[in-house]
């Protein structure tokens, strides 16, 4: 006889409960606070994890369907873009530069993001959270997979693309500056990770970061990276939701907990505005048809909407981050003051670098009338000069850096924009340098975890950063090309200015006999 | 403060003198000519005399600049982290206590790239 089943189904209600919290269990080997160890040396009080309300009603089996089903069209896109050479439809071949800085500056990050939410995952108690870290962390190796296939079909044509989301994140000099920034947030608890990269990079300053790349791509005919931007964006919505969820659990669970919340955010924003220097020049220099300036992508991204969120969150005592003046001042400089260093070091870097022609130039006065003519395109305008007698200007010398931020020390001080910003701590008899009062704010608070900064310029010195087996005593040995060997950029290929690159001629000639028959 | 850790937080600084192969680590920026975005890190042997730095390591990194040449270094200004220094031409790095990471400035008044800070 058969045995009559009262449903046929569980209820989504019913399901989602079995399928999240239901998965969750007390110990009885070992006592739960040593199988969690990280939930409580940070100082944060968490009394009922059962008060964690779930920001997404997602189960993992609606999660791998909801998820197939995106792949299956990117990646039917994608095979459509590589088929009928998508790749020669960009407005310009510079662009493809902001394409190689973001797969060795981003992607890589993903993955590390990727194991970081694994890690969260595992050492929060409250199931909840488990369970949002466990699908955030799968939503970013997929992100790190899509977006290194995504752009491997520029591997078969251009310089560059071949050892940026692998090899180089680990030695290049300006990789340094986005890897250790999450090196900085992976060796924290998991209560910091989660300001860190939960709310202050995945909520504040996300829009800063794909909403450029992405509209920079669909401007510039990329629709390998804009599909991609489009698969990313539902779990971009999910991580900004799950950062804002944790703010607030914490803040709502014990008032003690304020303080430690505020400093993180604090140092959070500050460390996530100097990344985004990397961004702001992409957008102001990198784009050959430009989206918005970095100055008014800060100003709707950051200042207005972040600025309704800090209302939001005021009511749990919560203030703007303490950097906002100096970014305010920072907006109308950094990217140019970026995209002067890149000029000159291209030599030493994975992407091109070029002047802005005039055109570009009358845009970038226009974006930027307080400071572009008075302070920056003199610069550019002294190095055409040498450009056009043939004396492109590469710098010959290594620059110092910040002891917290890892960027060359190319920032100015507040007050004034002509003065290279010095700040100098001391710790157990040794001197540091930092490039803002953010930066040496950072360092002063944790001395004991910056120090042990991987510095490229000193790792270069001491020896570090040459193949195996190199002898720097030897004959006719030169330091830069070891370098440049042992960061697997081919020296005169993926490298200096993009005048004369492999890459624009190339392009050139490709997309010559895509459009005529001679 | 101290970092908040579940045991002993407590490693060594990766930077200090004796990894450097016998050498030091001197910082030098020029102020007012923005043409080198940063200030330079250098790697010398504590016996350097400062006349080194000045004749032959600086003008490897700085000639290109059309103000260089202009430089009267008997009249020229240096910090160090901030404060006034006289550097001694003829004493190496080590007798005149400059020490492992050290940051000099150089100021040459009057000159700023006629203006305009390049």
């Amino acid at each position: 006889m058969d045995m009559k089943t009262t449903k046929k189904k569980l209820g989504l209600k019913e399901k989602y409960a079995h399928m999240t919290r239901g998965l969750g269990w007390e110990t009885s080997y070992q006592p739960m606070d040593k199988v969690f160890p990280q939930a409580t040396f940070e100082g944060i009080k968490i009394h009922d994890w059962d008060k964690w309300e779930d920001p997404f009603r997602l189960t993992m089996d609606a999660y791998w369907k909801y998820q197939a089903e995106k792949e299956r069209k990117l990646y039917a896109v994608l095979d459509a873009f590589a088929q009928n050479n998508g790749h020669l439809g960009i407005t310009d071949a510079r662009y493809l530069n902001a394409v190689k800085l973001f797969l060795s500056g981003i992607s890589p990050l993903e993955y590390v993001a990727h194991r970081g939410f694994a890690a969260a995952g595992r050492n929060f108690p409250g199931v909840g959270p488990r369970v949002a870290c466990l699908m955030q962390s799968i939503d970013e190796v997929r992100h790190a997979q899509t977006q290194i296939h995504a752009l491997s079909n520029y591997n078969k044509f251009y310089e560059g693309f071949h050892a940026g989301a692998t090899h180089q994140i680990e030695r290049v000099w300006y990789l340094s500056v986005p890897k250790s920034f999450f090196d900085d947030a992976f060796s924290a608890g998991p209560f910091e990770w989660m300001i860190a990269i939960g709310f202050s990079f995945e909520y504040v300053l996300t829009n800063l970061l794909f909403v450029p790349f992405m509209s920079g791509a669909a401007y510039n005919g990329d629709m390998a990276t804009v599909t991609f931007g489009f698969s990313a964006q539902s779990d971009e919505a999910r991580h900004m939701t799950l950062g804002l969820e944790c703010i607030k659990f914490m803040l709502e669970q014990d008032p003690d907990n304020l303080p430690i919340v505020q400093k993180w955010i604090d140092k959070w924003a500050w460390r996530g505005v100097r990344v985004l220097t990397l961004v702001a020049m992409m957008m102001d220099y990198m784009l050959p048809k430009r989206v918005m300036s970095w100055k008014e992508a800060w100003e709707i991204y950051f200042e207005q909407n972040g600025g309704a969120l800090f209302n939001d969150l005021a009511k749990y005592g919560i203030k703007v981050p303490e950097c906002l003046t100096q970014c305010s001042i920072d907006k109308e400089h950094i990217s140019h003051q970026a995209w002067c260093t890149f000029y000159q070091y291209a030599h030493a870097s994975a992407f091109h670098t070029w002047l802005p022609n005039a055109e570009e130039m009358d845009w970038l006065s226009a974006k930027y009338p307080n400071t572009f003519d008075k302070y920056y395109r003199p610069r550019y305008e002294q190095w055409r000069e040498m450009a056009d007698k043939g004396e492109r200007f590469y710098n010959n010398t290594l620059p110092m850096l910040c002891q917290v931020c890892q960027i060359p020390m190319v920032f100015t001080e507040p007050d004034d924009p002509t003065k290279i910003c010095y700040r100098e701590s001391e710790y157990q008899g040794e001197k540091y340098h930092t490039c803002s009062d953010g930066c040496q704010h950072i360092f002063d608070d944790e001395p004991e975890k910056y120090i042990q900064a991987w510095l490229p310029v000193h790792q270069i010195y001491q020896g570090n950063c040459f193949p195996e087996g190199t002898d720097p005593t030897a004959e006719g040995f030169d330091p830069m090309l070891k370098v440049l060997e042992w960061y697997h950029i081919q020296n005169g290929k993926d490298n200096l200015d993009y005048e004369g690159s492999g890459d624009q001629a190339n392009f050139a000639a490709w997309r010559g006999m895509a459009t005529q028959n001679t | 403060m101290a970092v908040k850790a579940l045991s002993d937080y407590n490693f060594p600084a990766a930077d200090t003198q004796d990894k450097f192969h016998g050498n030091q680590l001197l910082y030098v920026g020029w102020d007012d000519h923005l043409m080198f975005c940063a200030p330079f890190a250098y790697c010398l042997p504590p016996e350097t005399k400062f006349s080194e730095l000045v004749e032959k390591h600086l003008p490897h990194s700085y000639s290109r600049h059309p103000d260089w040449a202009q430089v009267d270094f008997s009249k020229a200004v240096w910090l160090k982290s901030g404060q006034p220094f006289q550097p001694d031409m003829n004493k190496t790095l080590a007798e005149q206590g400059l020490r492992h990471k050290d940051a000099l400035r150089l100021q040459t008044p009057g000159l700023n790239g006629n203006g305009t800070y390049f």
